[in-house]
């Protein structure tokens, strides 16, 4: 009888665990149905592209250009990257090939410190040490700027990137096995020659998944950006101007969100637009990822 | 049997951290004859084969004592240029570790490393050494194509051509046929006898019956001692030390 | 050969430069919110609320954000925990290998993984007002619960996923039940990853600012009931530091000092987890 009543509790819960097992598949396809839904009244009286490409961003009179939303999202993740993308994978190559024992160990701790910090953190940071510092640059390039501009809020959000990088280049790197290396060095090569012509070159698949996960970050990162970037609604014409990533309008609007009509489904469709590039950019790093994967068996 | 030194090993101790795998090691490899390696599995045997041409050097936590000297200079003197010393060595290891690239660029990888740029002189050497491991006749109409695609044999007669086109004087082999079938096995073994003529090599096996095959020279470690060593017909007929008759006889392994 | 060597020493150089960028980046933020914050950190800061006007008093504390940040913390890591330990039990312990649900449920994590806290936070306004509620610390837990899933589940996946086979063959063959599997072997071995999993949750979810500031409100008061407004530590750190008043940007740094030192601790203490529990488990 015993028996019996044990067996019913784990039919019994497993059916509440399959259940909720169902629900992260619930929740993406909610999300995406959920935003879209909200979308629609503005989506039915605009066109698509009309929103996407227009530049006039006056809410009050029922313009939403997203244009220069995008332009600065581009703006922004491009700088990041610009600076990320090399510093993060000489990081890496140090870390994995060249670094003594001691200095990897403490590296790694850091790292995944400097990946905890909060966004908002970050934010001040940027505040106190990145806007004036390039409020001070702006003249040796022949500008002016405030420090509120999309050079700061790139610098940023590459430092809130690094650790996204670091991380996955390093796993790509433990992943190529040691005898391979030495198969070059008992050739005579240097470790440099090494790492660029068998490391790098094997891991090459790996690397561009870290950029493009890096890259899928840096897009949705919000706090940070939005409290250095300027938050103006024009098209940046350069590192120096303020810029208004996507992510940042949704944020710094939802006061004014449910007074002027049709502003709450405006954000909700810049939130739509962030769900499905941020979607399309993970689903390709995952994809490389399992190829590169596959490649080496 | 009459032969001259070619590798002179002087009281060689390895340390990974502080556990001792090498103890006090003074040998001497004969020129131009194959010397095997032969122990029981731990016995520090592929740990000697690697400090030869150190690539012990990349790993965490070792330590090496004592000379090694190659045409009379300690390859572990710390003025010495390591590349030139791995340069006059070829490695072939147990798995065959073809580089990510085509097979033309993983025999023309050692020379390009080295400076040399002419692409006829590339396309000769590539040519000339892909022959000498036997694999010329089965690959040279793909010579671009990656060289994971080849066989496991295939690739590692691949490797044993890339070794050579760095031109060493030395062969070192990490058990270089234990994972190749026996045709590809006995393919490489004709190779390295062949080779012997203009190389001096050194391989590392734990099948006896290859080493009785090959052997001009035995060197007989257990537990990172080294326990006799000579040339083959005498260690393998008369073996002096008890350990190496228990081991010959298939008693420890 | 000199060539070689000039490459290799010029490489060298900006990879231990790019690595002392990245740790200095580190060392230089936290000094400077601790720089920035030392004078503001006093106990009346700590432990009274912001008095003398509609939150942008002058005197006063922030004791409003640590109370609420910490109501809405556990109260969203506690609701994770109960939808994601099942599930990573679930695909671990009930399902074949190769099963289909295990994949697809993996990969959706996967998906919400990578989901920016923006979109959680416009995802969980449109709940909220599907539902009738109004900006509440309920709203804020179940929204910051929505972000802390992906992050536990997956940790707690990885961590069930280590452990061995055979344990888990051996309860099986001595007649126990998947559930009791489950409950008395596998979580009491994995029990160090599990904790730092939600560990990891938890420090994400107080940290995030983008995720409440649609849900959660904010007020000067702590909160008495799940309905009423929260305040939080990002979002008072983000609206403090906005104002033109210095008292009221002391306060801002002051929260910011308390969400890193929170932050940072609870890093710590998951490392520390991580380091006993790789020691006890049998390879």
């Amino acid at each position: 009888m015993k028996a019996n009543f044990r067996l019913i509790k784990d039919r019994l819960a497993g059916k509440l665990m399959f259940f909720l097992t169902t629900l992260p598949g619930l929740i993406v396809v909610l999300m995406l149905l959920g935003l879209f839904q909200r979308s629609r009244p503005i989506l039915a009286l605009k066109s698509f592209t009309g929103l996407l490409f227009s530049s006039s961003w006056h809410p009050l009179r029922g313009d939403f250009g997203f244009f220069p939303f995008i332009m600065g999202t581009l703006w922004v993740t491009f700088v990041a990257l610009l600076i990320a993308l090399p510093i993060s994978l000489l990081t890496a190559i140090y870390l994995s090939e060249y670094a003594p024992r001691l200095v990897r160990e403490w590296s790694k701790p850091i790292i995944d410190l400097l990946a905890g910090i909060p966004s908002v953190v970050f934010g001040v940071w940027g505040i106190l040490m990145v806007v004036p510092l390039v409020a001070r640059l702006a003249p040796l390039f022949g500008t002016y700027s405030s420090g509120y501009c999309v050079l700061s809020g790139g610098i940023v959000l590459a430092i809130m990137v690094f650790p996204t990088i670091i991380h996955v280049s390093l796993e790509v790197f433990s992943s190529i096995p040691f005898q391979l290396r030495e198969a070059s060095l008992s050739l005579g090569a240097t470790q440099w020659q090494t790492v660029k012509h068998v490391v790098l070159r094997k891991g090459s698949q790996g690397i561009i998944a870290a950029g493009v996960l890096g890259l899928s970050r840096a897009f949705g990162e919000t706090m940070a950006v939005l409290m250095v970037v300027g938050n103006m609604p024009i098209v940046p014409k350069s590192v120096f101007q303020a810029g208004y990533p996507l992510p940042a309008l949704i944020a710094n609007n939802y006061g004014e969100m449910m007074s002027v009509p049709l502003y709450d489904s405006a954000l909700m469709l810049a939130a739509l637009i962030l769900l499905l590039v941020v979607l399309f950019f993970n689903i390709l790093a995952r994809i490389i990822l399992v190829r590169a994967e596959r490649r080496a068996e | 049997m009459d032969f001259q030194s070619h590798i002179r090993i002087e009281n060689l101790s390895v340390y990974f951290d502080d556990l001792r795998i090498l103890k006090d090691i003074t040998l001497d490899i004969p020129d131009r004859r194959i010397t095997v390696i032969i122990g029981p599995s731990g016995c520090g045997k592929t740990t000697l084969l690697k400090s030869l041409n150190r690539l012990l050097d990349p790993v965490d936590g070792v330590k090496v004592q004592g000379r090694i000297l190659v045409d009379g200079e300690d390859i572990y003197d710390p003025r010495m240029e390591v590349t030139h010393i791995r340069k006059k060595m070829g490695l072939l290891s147990q798995k065959p570790q073809p580089l990510p690239m085509s097979i033309y660029d993983n025999v023309a990888y050692g020379p390009r490393v080295h400076g040399l740029k002419d692409k006829k002189k590339l396309a000769g050497i590539v040519e000339h050494y892909l022959k000498l491991a036997g694999l010329w006749e089965e690959v040279k109409g793909r010579l671009s194509a990656p060289a994971s695609r080849l066989s496991v044999g295939q690739q590692q007669r691949l490797c044993l051509a890339r070794g050579l086109a760095v031109e060493p004087e030395i062969i070192l082999g990490d058990e270089p046929t234990s994972a190749l079938d026996p045709q590809s096995s006995q393919h490489v073994e004709k190779r390295l006898n062949e080779l012997k003529n203009e190389y001096t090599v050194v391989v590392v096996t734990h099948i006896l019956r290859q080493a009785k095959r090959i052997a001009d020279y035995i060197v007989f470690l257990y537990l990172g001692e080294l326990v006799e060593h000579g040339p083959a017909e005498e260690i393998f007929a008369h073996p002096q030390d008890p350990r190496t008759r228990a081991y010959l006889t298939g008693e420890i392994s | 050969m000199n060539r070689r060597k000039i490459e290799e020493e010029f490489f060298k150089g900006l990879m231990v430069a790019s690595t002392l960028v990245v740790i200095g980046s580190l060392l230089l933020i936290i000094g400077t919110i601790v720089w920035k914050s030392l004078p503001a950190l006093n106990l009346a800061m700590l432990t009274q609320t912001p008095k003398g006007g509609y939150y942008l008093g002058k005197e006063g504390g922030i004791l409003n954000a640590i109370i609420g940040s910490l109501y809405l913390g556990f109260g969203a890591t506690v609701l994770s925990i109960l939808l994601s330990l099942p599930v990573a039990l679930y695909i671990n312990l009930y399902t074949m290998k190769s099963s289909r649900i295990a994949t697809f449920t993996r990969f959706s994590l996967d998906v919400l993984w990578g989901i920016p806290s923006i979109v959680y936070g416009a995802f969980g306004f449109i709940l909220m007002v599907a539902i009738g509620l109004k900006t509440s610390l309920l709203a804020g837990i179940i929204t910051v619960a929505l972000l802390e899933i992906p992050i536990m589940s997956r940790a707690m996946d990885e961590v069930i996923r280590m452990v061995p086979r055979e344990l888990k063959d051996a309860s099986s063959s001595l007649g126990a039940t998947r559930l009791e599997t489950a409950l008395k072997v596998v979580i009491r071995q994995a029990l160090p990853g599990i904790l730092t999993a939600v560990l990891i949750a938890f420090g994400r979810g107080i940290g995030d600012a983008a995720s409440v500031i649609f849900t959660a409100g904010f007020t000067d008061r702590i909160p008495t009931s799940l309905l009423q407004p929260a305040a939080t530590l990002p979002l008072a750190i983000f609206f403090q530091l906005g104002t033109p008043f210095p008292e009221v940007q002391q306060r801002a740094y002051a929260s910011a000092a308390v969400l890193t030192l929170l932050v940072l601790a609870i890093s710590l203490i998951s490392r520390v987890l991580t380091k006993r529990y790789t020691k006890h488990t049998i390879k």
